[in-house]
C-alpha cells in the first residue's frame, strides 16, 4: 500500500497542471489547551495569545497561494480551550467533519484526544508535547509529531558539547518529575555520545516568588553557593523543564563555565533571529501577519499544516489516510528553512529536523554536528533511532 | 586611464586577443557592486549599490546595469562606465532576481516577500503588470523566443510559465523542494530548474508551442560530501547546449553535466557557498560567486578547471558580464 502510494505520488509529481486540477477543499484545525502555568522567568517568553494559531494562519496563506494554481483551498479553524473543555472541543471538530487536527497539549491529554480522533479516522499532529515516550511505547499510528522530542533536543545539545570537547558535565536538574525526565535525557545523551557527568545536583523547587524586585539580589548570592565545590567540569547542563532556575544560571555560577540545556545555550526549532537558508522570508511573512517573532510552537504548527499542503499538492487528495501514507513515504520531503529536506521517521511518526542552538540573540550552532554520522541520515543521530524506539503502531 | 593603457598593451601582446569585459558582482552584505576586468581579473572598482543587492543584470547593449536592491524595494540602474546611479525602477517589495527581455525591455522581477512577478518598462519606468505567483518567487528565466517567462516559487515548489503577451500563467509544474533558478537552452527546446533543498535539477522538454514536460531529474553525488550539502542553485548552459554547469551551494563545487546524456561528468571545486554563475560573452570563462568566502572563482570553460580566485565585497550573490 505504502509503495503504491509512493508510486502514485511520483506520477502525480510529473503531471503538468494546466489550470485547476480536481478541486480539493482542505479543512484542518488547531486545538490548543491553555493550562494554568506560572509566568516564565523572562518577559520575552510570555505566552502569546495567538501562539500556534499565527503559525496556522501563515500555513493557510502559504498553502492557499500554492493551492490557487491547482484548485485546492485550505482553511484551518483554531480553537483554544481550558483542559476540561478539550474533549468536547474535539468532538465538535470531528462532528463538523474535520479530520486533520493539530494538537497543542500535554502528553496525557494529547493521547486521549488522539485516540478519540482515531475512532473517527482523523489524523493528528503533535506540535507541542516533547515527551520522548510519545515516540516510543506510547506512540499512536494516527499521530505524527512535528514537535521534536526531548531526546532530539538533548542529543542536539550534547553533540555540540562533545564537538567542543566539553565532555565533563555538571548536570543540574529541577526537582519536579518533568525536570527529572529531562535530566534522564541528558544522562542518556551523555552516554550515547561519550561525555561524562562528573557532578549532579538537584535544585529544589520551593515554589517561592521568582520575579520580585529584589529577585536578582537573592539569585546573585544564593546560586553561586549552590554551585560551589563541584568536581572539575567543562560545562553546566541544566534540566529545568519547569522553568524555575535555568535562565538564572549563566553568570551566577561558582566556577565560570558555559551553561547549556534549559538555560544559556538552548535548543529551539525556530527563533526570531534565525535567517539562514532563506528563513528571512519566513520571518518577514510571519511578522507581517502576527506582529511578533515566531516561537517553536508557531513553527511546529506551520510545519504540520505544510505537511498537509505538500501532501495535497502532490497527491491531489485530502484524505487523512492518504496524507499520512504520503508523509511516511520515500517521496515526501519538505523544505522548511533548515538547509535540508525534512522527512518523517517511518517507525514512530517523528519528523526529522535540524535543531537550532540559540543563545538568546543568534543561532550559535545547528545540530546534528559535523562528524555525527548515521547510515540513514545525520538527522537520525538525534532522538529515537529505529532500534531504540519501542513504537509498534507503525509496523 | 593608466588601466586603459595597460589593458591595451596586454591586448596587443596576446596571441589571440580576447576582448576584456567588465564583470559586475553584487555583494549582498556589503551593499556594493564589485567591478572586475575579465582579462586581468583585477578589481577595477567597488561602488555602493543600495541595500542588500542581489539579482544583477545588464542591458543587451551594455548601456545600463540593473541591480535588485532587495531591502530598498526597488531596482537601481547604474551607468556601467561611470558607476553613477542613473535612476531607479519600481520593482514591488523585496526584489530578488529578475530577467531582462532580449530587446532590453521590459524587466521581469521576482518579488520574494509578496508572491508576485512585477513587469517593469525600462524606458518609461512604469509597472506594466503584476502577476501573482507561488510563495517566495525567486528564479526567473525567459524563453529564447520570448513567448514565456518562467518563475520558480521556493515554498510552492513550482515553475510557473507566464505568457509574455497576456501575463497569464499558462502552465504550472511541480518540481522538488525550493526551486531556485530557471535556465533555457539557447535553442529553447529545454529548460532546467534547480531545486536547492530537493538536491536535483529538473529537466523539461519544451514543445514548439512552449508546453513543458518534465523528463528527468539530475541528481548529484560526491564521495565524502553529505548529500544534504549538495544544493543546486545557479545554472548556466553553453550556447551549443553541450555542457550544463550547476552551482552546488555549500558543497563548494560546480557540477559539469553533459548536455546530451545529462550525466554529471565532473565537480569543480570553487569557493564557499557557490551561488550564481555567469559566462563571459565568448564563453571562455565561467564566473562563480562564493558567498561565504567573499570571492569569485574563474573557471576555464574548455578545460573545465578553476583557474583563478578574486576577492570581492561582503557576501557576493549575483554576477553579470558586460556584452562585447
Amino acid at each position: 500500500m505504502l509503495k503504491f502510494n509512493a508510486l502514485l505520488a511520483a506520477v502525480t509529481g510529473m503531471v503538468v497542471c494546466a489550470g485547476p486540477a480536481a478541486a480539493v477543499d482542505v479543512k484542518a484545525a488547531v486545538l490548543r489547551i491553555d493550562y494554568d502555568t506560572l509566568l516564565p522567568i523572562s518577559r520575552y517568553e510570555y505566552p502569546a495569545e495567538d501562539l500556534g494559531f499565527a503559525g496556522a494562519a501563515l500555513a493557510d496563506q502559504d498553502n492557499g497561494t500554492t493551492g490557487q494554481f491547482m484548485g485546492h483551498t485550505f482553511e484551518t479553524e483554531t480553537v483554544a480551550v481550558a483542559p476540561d473543555g478539550a474533549d468536547s472541543a474535539l468532538a465538535d471538530l470531528l462532528e463538523g467533519g474535520t479530520r486533520l487536527i493539530v494538537v497543542m497539549a500535554e502528553a496525557e491529554d494529547l493521547l486521549r484526544l488522539t485516540d478519540a480522533a482515531e475512532a473517527e479516522g482523523a489524523l493528528v499532529f503533535n506540535a507541542l508535547a516533547q515527551d520522548t515516550a510519545l515516540r516510543g511505547d506510547q506512540c499512536r499510528g494516527n499521530l505524527l509529531h512535528t514537535a521534536p522530542s526531548n531526546a532530539m533536543m538533548a542529543d542536539a545539545v550534547m553533540q555540540f558539547a562533545v564537538w567542543k570537547k566539553w565532555t565533563d558535565l555538571f548536570l543540574v536538574a529541577g526537582s519536579n518529575p518533568e525536570d527529572e525526565a529531562l535530566a534522564e535525557e541528558y544522562r542518556r545523551a551523555a552516554t550515547k555520545f561519550g561525555a561524562e557527568i562528573v557532578e549532579e545536583r538537584t535544585f529544589e523547587d520551593t515554589g517561592g516568588a521568582r520575579r520580585t524586585d529584589s529577585g536578582h539580589v537573592l539569585v546573585q548570592r544564593q546560586l553561586p553557593v549552590f554551585m560551589q565545590d563541584a568536581e572539575d567540569h567543562d560545562v553546566v547542563i541544566a534540566a529545568d523543564a519547569s522553568d524555575v532556575f535555568a535562565e538564572y544560571l549563566p553568570y551566577h555560577l561558582w566556577t565560570p563555565r558555559p551553561v547549556m540545556g534549559s538555560g544559556g545555550l538552548v535548543p529551539r526549532t525556530i527563533h526570531g533571529a534565525h535567517e539562514a537558508w532563506g528563513a528571512t522570508q519566513f520571518q518577514n511573512r510571519f511578522e507581517e501577519l502576527a506582529n511578533r517573532y515566531p516561537r517553536d510552537a508557531d513553527y511546529d504548527v506551520w510545519l504540520a499544516l505544510r505537511v498537509v499542503g505538500e501532501a495535497v499538492s502532490r497527491t491531489g487528495s485530502a484524505d487523512p489516510q492518504q496524507i499520512r501514507d504520503y508523509a511516511l513515504s520515500d517521496a515526501f520531503e519538505l523544505g522548511a528553512f533548515k538547509g535540508q529536506p525534512l522527512t518523517f521517521r517511518t517507525w514512530n511518526g517523528q519528523m526529522r529536523q535540524p535543531i537550532l542552538l540559540y543563545d538568546g540573540a543568534i543561532t550559535v550552532s545547528v545540530s546534528p554536528q559535523e562528524g555525527f554520522l548515521h547510515q540513514r541520515s545525520p538527522l537520525d543521530s538525534m532522538g529515537l533511532d529505529q532500534p531504540e524506539s519501542a513504537c509498534t503502531a507503525f509496523n | 586611464m593608466k588601466q586603459l593603457l595597460l589593458s591595451a598593451a596586454l591586448t596587443a601582446l596576446a596571441a589571440s586577443p580576447a576582448l576584456a569585459n567588465k564583470v559586475f558582482v553584487s555583494n549582498e552584505r556589503g551593499n556594493t557592486v564589485t567591478v572586475i576586468d575579465s582579462e586581468t581579473w583585477e578589481v577595477l572598482e567597488e561602488f555602493d549599490a543600495g541595500n542588500r543587492p542581489r539579482g544583477i543584470t545588464i542591458a543587451p547593449d551594455g548601456s545600463e546595469l540593473y541591480v535588485c536592491a532587495s531591502d530598498d524595494d526597488l531596482v537601481r540602474v547604474f551607468d556601467p562606465e561611470t558607476y553613477e546611479e542613473l535612476h531607479t525602477l519600481p520593482s514591488g517589495p523585496d526584489p530578488e532576481l529578475f530577467v531582462i527581455h532580449p530587446s532590453g525591455n521590459p524587466l521581469y522581477i521576482a518579488n520574494e516577500d509578496d508572491n508576485l512577478v512585477t513587469v517593469v518598462d525600462t524606458e518609461t519606468h512604469e509597472v506594466l503588470a503584476e502577476v501573482p505567483v507561488g510563495v517566495e518567487p525567486e528564479g526567473m528565466g525567459i524563453s529564447p523566443n520570448t513567448q514565456y517567462v518562467v518563475n520558480t516559487s521556493e515554498t510552492t515548489n513550482m515553475a510557473h510559465f507566464i505568457n509574455t503577451e497576456t501575463y497569464e500563467i499558462e502552465h504550472n509544474l511541480l518540481v522538488d523542494q525550493r526551486p531556485r533558478y530557471a535556465q533555457y537552452t539557447a535553442d529553447g527546446t529545454r529548460l532546467f530548474v534547480s531545486s536547492e533543498i530537493g538536491g536535483t535539477v529538473s529537466v523539461m522538454d519544451i514543445a514548439e508551442d512552449g508546453t513543458p514536460t518534465l523528463v528527468e531529474k539530475i541528481e548529484f553525488e560526491v564521495p565524502g560530501v553529505l548529500p544534504e550539502w549538495l544544493q543546486p542553485v545557479g545554472v548556466k548552459v553553453t550556447e551549443d547546449g553541450s555542457r550544463i554547469f550547476v552551482a552546488l551551494g555549500p558543497a563548494n563545487r560546480v557540477a559539469v553535466i553533459d548536455g546530451e546524456s545529462l550525466e554529471v561528468l565532473d565537480y569543480i571545486i570553487v569557493g564557499q557557498r557557490v551561488w550564481q554563475l555567469a559566462f563571459t560573452p565568448d564563453e571562455r570563462y565561467l564566473i562563480t560567486t562564493n558567498g561565504n568566502s567573499n570571492d569569485i572563482t574563474v573557471i576555464d570553460v574548455e578545460a573545465e578547471e578553476a583557474i583563478q580566485t578574486v576577492q570581492v565585497g561582503q557576501q557576493p550573490w549575483g554576477v553579470v558580464v558586460a556584452p562585447d
